[in-house]
């Protein structure tokens, strides 16, 4: 009782990495509390997942096997989760904050009146007193996440009910087997109690499954490059920072018109409408047909050659100098200092 | 659709997360929004293009705008309006002072019982939290099907709602039965912009406590004599809450502590092509988890 649970996603079949970056993390968090590791896993022939959970940390495995839970719909998974949660009492709950465990844990924190944190960045087992009771608590999670557009870094606690729940999102949590496999006992959930032919009412008549494409829409991270970046073989630059960002790549209408970048790229009034949280600017000049479309990102930086560049003026950080000599400094220093 | 559908759209006035300056905190750690400068959060406005569409489609639809807020988040409804939703509610009062989303979610949940909607439009998440939970926790609180991620609605049938929806890396159509709560994706159409004929219709509109403040004002009087003026402002004791669950108290998370981590000036800072200046910086888009 009162364990830490780790809900695992599957991707056709496979075990999430943020499930097992979780895991990692749940591990450490169970071992600091002094109890057990367990996975949740639901969904369709999960026969033999156990392994790896066992590799990963995981104590028990939970499994709730069947077609109705794949795909994933809200209602089924949120059903046999609230009920688990209500039997086994566990303190604390993880999620991917992946559009299933955004969609879903929500749901389950509204049922079980617990708290609910979403996209933590860290997560630390700590005591807290109450400000004004003053009443205090030992072996709490602290739920550490960015808020605000990324303004302040906010430590959120759930002090008075459980379980504490939290969603990470992934890449964010380290993914290590652990020093010592946990056990992998698998425990069949007996989710024909809690799943109701109400939770069935939302049918999928047609899914499919894409290759990642150009997405500048949704990015997070924006590099983007204009004509200033003077030759289509200089703006490989701007994908090369992209890359190792894990950013998508923007361009402005010059760049575009030059033939630097395919148009599904441009930004702009005649372009896409971006608000990515940081937006990178290389060889920008920032007429107003391109920040019409990026203005409104949390935070940009811009290199220009030009101090007096129009960019410059809804810059956060302006760099002056020439792309070829800052891009590459960026890569490097972002390498040296991220890991 | 059999009947005139009755949709409503689930909106969040939110600080501009560009703009946030020292005093953006109180002491306790909520959001002091008084000191910035307030905005349609942008996805909700996706919200309300999917809701227009809607009843663009179905003869006797209407939509009308419910937020939570202060006062002045009376702006969001009269812009709502302006674009083509019929009315609006503001629900507000001190009692939902210092919400998290799971309070806030109680507080929609209770009015939308009152207001009985047959769909629930929301925008996926708010831009100064970014959590995506009010959604999702208002239909659990509703006992509803929720569609997360909208983008559009492809078929309007008797008693349910065919969806298109986006994944991470692909779409999904399902078909939802009505009543249902429906999040929407940035990724969905762009909010139709305000109607000129429809601004100055709509301007007059005010909540009780607006036109009180000036009961002899034009559009005071505008208001009093106009039914569709008229912006419902429910407070705590309209929507029959249990009041344990409202607010601070009815707040499971509670904030321990907040760290500025990024000095917003309002001038560019400027830095050159030298190392030291291109290592600073890097480690300070990652000490601030805005890279990596």
């Amino acid at each position: 009782m009162n364990n830490v649970f780790v809900y695992i996603e599957l991707e056709n079949g496979a075990i999430a990495d943020v499930s097992l970056e979780l895991l990692t993390k749940g591990r450490e968090l169970a071992d600091t509390l002094g109890v057990k590791l367990e996975a949740v896993a639901i969904g369709e022939g999960l026969a033999g997942l156990e392994k790896e959970l066992a590799r990963y940390g995981a104590d028990t495995v939970w499994t709730a096997d069947d077609p109705i839970f794949n795909p994933f719909r809200t209602l089924p998974h949120t059903a046999v989760m609230c009920g688990l949660i209500r039997r086994e009492q566990p303190q604390i709950v993880l999620f991917g904050a992946t559009p299933v465990g955004r969609d879903f844990a929500p749901r389950v924190s509204s049922a079980l009146h617990s708290g609910l944190t979403a996209d933590c960045t860290q997560l630390v087992i700590g005591d807290h007193a109450d400000p004004k009771t003053g009443k205090g608590y030992t072996g709490l999670l602290y739920q550490i996440r960015p808020a605000f557009g990324g303004n302040i870094i906010a430590t959120i606690v759930n002090p008075d009910h459980r379980p504490q729940m939290a969603t990470v999102r992934e890449g964010v949590m380290r993914k290590e087997a652990a020093a010592k496999p946990g056990a992998g006992e698998v425990k069949a959930i007996d989710w024909k109690e809690y799943v109701t032919d109400a939770d069935l009412a939302v049918k999928i008549l047609d899914r499919q499954i894409e290759e990642r494409k150009i997405d500048i829409k949704g990015a997070g991270v924006i590099v983007a490059g204009g004509y200033g970046m003077g030759s289509k073989e200089n703006f490989a630059l701007v994908h090369e920072l992209a890359e190792v960002l894990g950013a998508e790549v923007g361009a402005s209408r010059a760049a575009v018109d030059a033939g630097f970048a395919e148009h599904a790229r441009q930004i702009g009034q005649t372009g896409v409408t971006v608000r990515p949280k940081l937006f990178i600017a290389c060889g920008i000049s920032g007429q107003i047909q391109h920040t019409a479309g990026m203005d409104q990102s949390s935070m940009i930086i811009s290199i220009n050659t030009d101090p007096e560049a129009p960019i410059n003026r809804i810059a956060d950080y302006a760099i002056t100098g020439d792309v070829n000599d800052v891009i590459p400094k960026m890569i490097k220093y972002y390498k040296q200092n991220s890991k | 659709m059999k009947k005139q559908l009755k949709i409503v759209v689930l909106a969040k006035q939110v600080p501009d997360t560009r703009n946030v300056g020292k005093d953006a905190m109180t002491p306790e750690g909520t959001v002091n929004r008084a000191a910035l400068p307030a905005i349609f959060n942008p996805e909700d406005l996706n919200a309300l293009e999917l809701a227009l569409r809607m009843k663009d489609r179905c003869e006797g639809a209407t939509v009308h705008v419910l937020t939570m807020g202060p006062q002045r988040a009376a702006d969001i409804v009269r812009d709502a309006m302006f674009r083509g939703a019929d009315g609006g509610y503001l629900l507000s009062g001190r009692e939902f002072a210092g919400s998290d989303t799971l309070a806030t979610s109680y507080a929609l949940s209770c009015a939308l019982r009152r207001i009985a909607p047959d769909v629930i439009v929301a925008g996926r998440q708010a831009i100064d939290g970014d959590t995506a939970q009010v959604g999702p926790q208002v239909a659990e609180k509703l006992g509803l099907p929720q569609v997360t991620y909208a983008e559009e609605v492809l078929e309007l049938k008797e008693e349910s709602l065919v969806i298109r929806r986006r994944l991470d890396h692909g779409m999904e159509v399902v078909e939802a039965p009505v009543p249902m709560v429906m999040t929407v994706n940035a990724s969905a159409a762009e909010c139709r912009p305000r109607n000129a004929r429809r601004i100055m219709k709509y301007k007059y509109a005010l909540t009780a406590s607006e036109a009180a403040a000036a009961p002899e004002s034009e559009n005071a009087r505008m208001a009093a004599s106009r039914d569709y003026l008229r912006i419902v402002e429910w407070g705590a004791a309209d929507v029959d809450p249990d009041p344990q669950q409202l607010g601070l108290a009815g707040s499971p998370t509670k904030v321990k502590k907040i760290e500025n981590v990024v000095f917003q000036a309002k001038e560019a800072r400027k830095l050159t092509a030298a190392d030291c200046d291109i290592n600073e910086l890097m480690v300070e888009l990652i000490a601030s988890h805005t890279l990596g």
